[in-house]
């Protein structure tokens, strides 16, 4: 007896596939070739047969200086590009003296509260060689201009920096909780961003649209993308509203996304998510630039499904997903690291997470050949399931009044938090295994003890802020910030009158609060 | 008196930390089970924490913390529940919390602490076992 499964989105997996689940599948249509609309097979011609995907190790933590030393042994151990990890004060627009800083100071992330913190951060890796990622979304725009900042200090040109900021506030709502200001504010700060950078930054991704979060909250497959790519279109859409032509701003859009231990669904799931984008921005918006169709994202694997018991078992879970990725066409990669269920990677866990992506580069046959899924039944033919599922959430999302009304009825919010009970009612009544969780166990597990943060690194930072406040010329750092709150009172950029605030020495937590002056603060209606 | 009485818990994210999944998850699995369940939502102080479980005459607080301010939290948590005289409202916790911080947290006086891999029944049951409510039990201090 054959049984059938269901994946992940919910959608039913065949025991065997054969011809017939692509009857009337037409190549030239669903796939095209690699590097062209619509782009399935992936945004490139060549893929990795090129060069492989930019290995982007997420690491942050402590001060400045311990996250500084951390990517200068990733870059020493052949990582290609930096990601960096903020403490959730600094995402949260908190200088780290705050009352409700405490206690979470350098934890998640490195600590930033001017641009002292930030010329420590970057100090000795030259930002014209290197291509930095930010894990910052509200306070996107001061972390931008605090590496700005530094690139000049350098005497590096702002034509020559290379990298992503995440600045996605619309996923902080439905799934990652990091939001300052409402969603009108919001969306006009990364207006704002997209037209300084189009005429100050030209090379810099300035959003990563991203579903990581939404995965990592309990979102399905088809939920991620389907979520994710209307956010996409409600950013799309700002941008035109604040009268910048498509082509203009959307070469520079990029996506994250998830990979699960599923990983057939996942490729299936990267596959469709490209389609869709490339015919959303073709026929919505009108895009004539062949890369404002591409859909280039940066792949996490999935931490949700890393396990606190046998801890070293997820590296096998993490090789796994990372292969997912690449067979998906991701365009940069993060692995975590095997402890991240319990604590912050170790210097050799973060080596390890970075010698998987290596033996999936270097030893595997899987970057020979471009899209190797291509015309497998099965794929195929979970492309076009998935692609369907998220097709019609995406018409709900739009039903509702797009992302942002959607968002203020909690509709993809509780839409993921369903998913996400429904995973745990499943594990806990073993119908979903997890190897050493409900099968599998060891009768005891071992000791493993964890990095942990210097927890007097709050009171260095807070004496830190207080020379720089006494050393600082206050006049100068209140006119810029009065500047700032008039520019988010009217229409003008605020980019340009935050840069003047930040080079005066006014911390991430004086800007945030100006712009909360003006704008307020997001409280969401938080029912469960 | 009334045997009847549900338990009420407040489900409740302190601090910055945004990840609420494990919170949610809890409160439903726990409501499910016919417990009375309040979520503050995130970004809460312990002080607010501790106001909304008075205000809702709560016999348990449920804190989860993924961003590893766990020991600051939990101490802020009961040090307000100790200013307010409610020692007697049960606090436990879960979360991404070392199994090696685990005593420190119990010599606090956290009842119990869930780390990652825990089944949601165990929870529930664990619940209903040590958070009683008081009023049903005429002679212990409230």
């Amino acid at each position: 007896m054959t049984s059938r499964r269901t994946s992940e989105s919910g959608l039913p997996i065949e025991p065997v596939y054969g011809p017939e689940a692509l009857e009337g599948w037409d190549p030239a249509e669903k796939l095209g070739e690699p590097g062209k609309f619509p782009f399935t097979r992936g945004v490139y011609p060549s893929m990795y047969t090129g060069r492989p995907w930019t290995m982007r190790q997420y690491a942050g933590f402590g001060t400045a200086t311990e996250s500084n030393a951390r990517y200068k042994q990733l870059i020493a151990n052949g990582t290609m590009g930096l990601s960096v990890a903020f403490d959730l004060p600094t995402q949260m627009g908190h200088d780290s003296d705050a009352a409700i800083a405490h206690g979470e100071v350098g934890k998640v992330g490195v600590a930033i509260d001017s641009v002292d913190d930030m010329r420590v951060l970057f100090g000795g890796i030259p930002l014209d060689k290197v291509s930095t990622s930010m894990t910052i979304n509200a306070p996107a725009a001061l972390l931008l201009l605090l590496y700005q900042l530094v690139a000049e200090e350098q005497g590096v040109s702002a034509d020559k920096l290379t990298g992503t900021i995440q600045n996605d506030v619309l996923k902080e709502y439905i799934a990652r909780g990091t939001y300052i200001f409402p969603p009108k504010p919001s969306l006009r700060l990364i207006a704002d961003i997209f037209k300084y950078c189009r005429a100050e930054i030209p090379k810099w991704n300035t959003i990563s649209i991203s579903g990581y979060h939404m995965a990592e909250a309990g979102a399905s497959p088809a939920q991620e993308i389907a979520f994710t790519l209307a956010d996409g279109i409600e950013y799309v859409r700002t941008a035109v509203a604040a009268g910048m032509d498509v082509d203009d701003f959307a070469p520079r859009l990029s996506f994250f996304f998830v990979a699960r231990t599923t990983i057939l669904e996942e490729v299936a799931k990267f596959r469709a998510a490209r389609r869709i984008w490339a015919r959303v921005m073709k026929e919505e918006f009108g895009a004539k630039n062949p890369k404002s169709l591409m859909l280039r994202f940066h792949t996490q694997t999935a931490g949700v499904q890393l396990t606190a018991q046998q801890p070293e078992v997820n590296l096998v879970r993490v090789a796994v997903q990372g292969l997912g990725a690449v067979l998906g066409g991701t365009q940069s990669l993060h692995t975590n690291s095997f402890d991240e269920a319990i604590a912050l990677p170790t210097d050799k866990s973060a080596r390890l997470a970075l010698r998987t992506q290596q033996v999936l580069a270097y030893e595997t046959d899987v970057t020979a050949t471009v899209d190797p899924f291509a015309g497998s039944y099965v794929v195929e033919k979970m492309t076009d399931d998935v692609e369907a599922a998220a097709v019609e959430l995406m018409a709900k999302v739009e039903e509702m009044g797009g992302a942002v009304n959607a968002i203020e009825h909690g509709f993809q919010k509780s839409e993921i938090e369903r998913s996400a009970y429904r995973i745990a009612q499943e594990t806990d009544s073993g119908e979903r295994v997890v190897v050493g969780v409900n099968r599998f166990q060891l009768d005891e597990e071992e000791p493993y003890e964890p990095l942990r943060v210097d927890p007097a690194i709050e009171a260095r930072q807070a004496e830190r802020l207080a020379k720089l406040r006494a050393w600082r010329v206050q006049t100068e750092v209140d006119d810029t910030l009065e500047g700032l709150r008039k520019a988010a009172a009217s229409t003008d950029n605020v980019l340009y009158p935050m840069k003047d605030a930040l080079r005066a020495r006014a911390t991430v937590g004086e800007v945030c609060n100006a712009l909360r002056e003006v704008w307020g603060t997001y409280a969401p209606s938080d029912v469960f | 008196m009334s045997a009847e009485e549900p338990i009420r818990i407040v489900i409740a994210k302190p601090g910055l930390d945004g990840h609420d999944r494990g919170a949610k998850v809890i409160a439903r699995a726990l409501r499910d089970a016919g417990l009375e369940v309040i979520y503050t939502g995130l970004h809460q102080t312990p002080r607010q924490i501790v106001s909304t479980a008075l205000q809702e005459d709560a016999h348990g607080i449920g804190l989860s913390v993924l961003s590893g301010a766990h020991m600051t939290l939990f101490a802020h948590v009961l040090a307000e529940l100790r200013d307010a005289d409610a020692m007697d409202i049960t606090v436990f916790g879960g979360g991404i919390i070392p199994e090696t911080d685990i005593p420190a947290l119990r010599d606090l006086g956290t009842a119990a602490v869930f780390t990652p891999g825990t089944s949601m029944g165990e929870i529930v049951d664990w619940v209903k076992s040590n958070v009683l409510p008081v009023s049903s039990f005429e002679g212990t201090s409230r």
